[in-house]
């Protein structure tokens, strides 16, 4: 393949990665910043989204396409949900100690994988997407004629891949406005801020735990949604995009949702364009030397702030 | 504390066996050799115990659709064999373990086999890294391994006299049948993707000289870890001017990868041939998997039935509980390894073969199982061998059949083509009968 269709190719595929990985990791940003929670149970948050889209749309009839709008609303709010219920009768119990609160999520993801086991299985299961089109991308080149179009093999997307990206672009814009315009969100963050003075102001900080936790699994799950009809749904699938979130949110700070989105795009990109022209591996093995390097020089990451 | 030590000679008075006791002892042999014939009896009853089959299941991990199918056809095949008169008129039963697709994991099951569930041989198991993983530690407990994974590993020395491969042909033999066929019909530019890991391997190693020796040519090989979730990013790097795609691919990702080879080619692919492990389990009627009407895929056993089928297949396909489409008869959404877990079926029988020449009693018998198996050469089609017939090599411990080659046409696989035993034969690389136990 030629390389500007090459490169052309790996940045779609780059681009897909980093709005799933935004999401994701915006929600594992969202729960430490404000709760100073490292949670590790993240990645089944994000499996358990994508299990409950397959469960949601095959149960429910009516056409791929109100299947998965059904999906896109009840499979965050359950493990929203889920994952409330989880902080009020476990981290709440730890009282929120940061050691602890990191075996407990080491527990709850164990606890939730091997549910989803005994459940749904040890399959793979696909669901189908709302719509799904071949796009076949033109590209350009000097003809004798002056710049011509012509149509590269392979140089193609599909419409729910796009779709894809957009829809994370709106979300992640709503979760900002959210965040900096809603009372809710002003709320959340004043506990992030100062707890305790928080709770001074008459601010039910235990209930904005329970909120901020549930909402970040949400995002987690919604993720899961997203790329289900890209992917399947396995209940494995979320060792890696925890792995990966992780290095988005160490390398953007922890509690910086601008750092997230911006770290989410460089490695989500730079692993589509390297995992295509060299090797996946090679892709991986760079973003974990970016970790290192970043917590070497500069351990709040990329935009985090000095810690208080 | 120190008060239980005593001076070395009223120690030793505590327990040096006094003469009476001596005499005691022998009195107990004398009394025990005059009821020998009650002994006697206590052996057949003993003899009539179950003859005990560790089976190694993939039931969590990358490999559970075939674990899971893997069980039903061990079942189907046990209670056949039980329904029979079982092995030296012993019934036969199952002690199943979870592997986790994991070859550490693997090696532990077995030790649980031979010390602790007193099996008498171990079995099953599809995913060579588990099998490489298992093996040596089969040939250290002295424990009859029988595997069904399709690996070259057995026949090209890699492993041990323990381990054998009876009931399913090995790679290599599969690749060399194939060859030909592809360079005919299809193309002679090859570009092949493979699984990156021992099973993937095997196809990388053979499929070259083969395709060579077809008078064809490999031009690209690209290697895809097991776990990948996305593929899209690796198939850019099929140079323009394939003509064939050869595909192999494994794991709980395999829907996706078709899928997005179709999305890759759209309307402008070249031929595609591919293993039908790339889509075994799942239903070729997926959204999305529309391209590969018209592509080829190589099978163990054709998974839908075919118009030309014996009634010895058929059968097997009523006991096992598929389906005309190669789908569980309880849910049609169910699709099942079909053209591998014939293995099951006929390496369980077998062991039955196994056991009945050697007589075998119980498991100081197990050298001489592994002998008897060795000797075993031609086993004709039946019901036994549902698959076809099949050529046993007791030198290398892998066996050689026949090959199928299917059509997709209209959603379904369609048998056009079936290479002889003799097509798959390729020459010793090991003689374990050399090697000691």
């Amino acid at each position: 393949m030629d390389f500007g269709p090459y490169l052309m190719l790996a940045m779609l595929e780059g681009a897909v990665l980093a709005s799933v990985l935004a999401l994701m990791a915006s929600g594992l940003s969202l729960v430490f910043g404000v709760m100073r929670v490292v949670n590790v149970a993240h990645g089944e948050f994000y499996m358990l989204g994508a299990v409950m889209a397959w469960a949601v749309t095959s149960f429910i009839g009516g056409g791929p396409a109100l299947a998965f709008i059904a999906a896109a609303i009840l499979a965050p709010l359950l493990v929203g949900g889920l994952a409330a219920v989880a902080d009020m009768v476990i981290l709440k119990r730890l009282n929120y100690d940061p050691e602890r609160t990191i075996v407990a999520t080491i527990g709850l993801l164990y606890i939730l994988q091997q549910a989803t086991l005994m459940t749904y299985g040890a399959d793979a299961r696909p669901v189908v997407p709302p719509f799904n089109h071949r796009i076949a991308l033109p590209w350009v080149e000097w003809g004798e004629g002056g710049l011509s179009f012509y149509f590269p093999w392979g140089l193609s997307t599909t419409s729910y891949k796009l779709f894809v990206i957009g829809a994370a672009v709106v979300l992640i814009a709503a979760l900002r406005l959210f965040m900096t315009r809603s009372k809710a969100g002003l709320i959340m963050r004043a506990t992030q801020l100062d707890g305790e003075m928080a709770t001074a102001f008459g601010i039910p900080v235990e209930r904005v735990y329970a909120a901020v936790f549930g909402v970040g699994a949400g995002l987690a799950a919604l993720a899961g949604v997203l790329i289900v009809p890209i992917q399947q749904a396995h209940y494995l699938m979320g060792g890696d995009a925890l792995l990966l979130s992780f290095i988005v949110v160490i390398i953007g700070g922890l509690g910086s949702l601008a750092g997230t989105i911006v770290a989410a795009v460089l490695i989500g990109m730079s692993d589509g364009i390297i995992s295509v022209f060299f090797s996946p591996t090679l892709a991986k093995i760079l973003a974990t030397l970016a970790v290192a390097l970043v917590l070497v020089f500069r351990p709040q990451g990329l935009f985090g702030g000095k810690g208080r | 504390m120190t008060k239980l030590i005593l001076p070395a000679g009223e120690g030793a008075k505590l327990h040096s066996p006094g003469r009476r006791k001596a005499l005691k002892t022998l009195a107990a042999g004398g009394v025990a050799a005059a009821t020998m014939p009650l002994l006697g009896r206590y052996a057949s009853a003993q003899s009539a115990a179950p003859i005990r089959i560790g089976f190694q299941k993939h039931a969590t991990g990358i490999g559970a659709a075939y674990g899971r199918w893997y069980e039903r056809a061990t079942l189907a095949a046990v209670e056949k064999i039980n329904g029979e008169g079982g092995i030296n008129g012993r019934p036969v039963e199952i002690v199943t373990e979870d592997d986790g697709t994991d070859p550490k994991r693997g090696a532990e099951v077995l030790e649980k086999f031979a010390n602790q569930s007193n099996c008498d041989v171990a079995y099953g198991t599809l995913f060579s890294h588990v099998v490489m993983g298992s093996a040596p530690r089969a040939a250290e407990l002295k424990l009859p391994y029988f595997v069904v994974s399709e690996g070259h590993h057995v026949a090209s020395g890699a492993l041990n006299r323990w381990t054998l491969q009876p009931g399913i042909t090995d790679v290599k033999s599969q690749i060399q049948a194939m060859a030909p066929f592809i360079t005919d019909v299809l193309g002679k530019k090859v570009t092949m993707i493979f699984p990156d890991y021992a099973f993937g391997y095997d196809h990388r190693d053979n499929l070259a000289p083969a395709i060579e020796a077809a008078g064809g040519e490999v031009i690209e090989k690209i290697a895809i870890p097991p776990s990948e979730t996305s593929y899209t990013k690796y198939f850019p790097r099929i140079p323009r001017e394939t003509e064939v795609i050869y595909h192999v691919m494994i794991g709980p990702g395999v829907l996706t990868f078709v899928k997005e080879l179709g999305e890759f080619f759209g309307p402008s692919r070249p031929e595609i041939f591919g293993f039908v492990d790339s889509i075994e389990a799942t239903d070729l009627t997926s959204p999305g998997l529309e391209f590969l009407d018209g592509t080829y895929f190589w099978e163990g056993m054709p998974r839908y039935a075919q118009a030309d089928d014996t009634e010895y297949s058929t059968a097997y396909r009523a006991a096992v509980g598929c389906d005309a489409n190669g789908a569980s008869l309880a849910d049609p959404k169910d699709v099942a390894t079909y053209a591998h877990m014939f293995g099951c079926w006929e390496t369980l029988h077998i062991i039955k073969a196994g056991m009945e020449a050697c007589d075998y009693k119980g498991i100081e018998d197990r050298q001489a199982l592994i002998e008897a198996v060795e000797a075993m050469t031609d086993m004709p089609e039946g019901f036994d061998h549902p698959q076809g017939p099949k050529k046993f090599n007791g030198k290398t411990h892998q066996t050689f059949g026949q090959q199928y080659i299917s059509k997709v046409e209209g959603g379904k696989l369609v048998k056009v083509h079936t290479a002889s035993i003799e097509d798959t034969m390729y020459p010793d690389e090991v003689d374990y009968t050399t090697m000691s136990f």
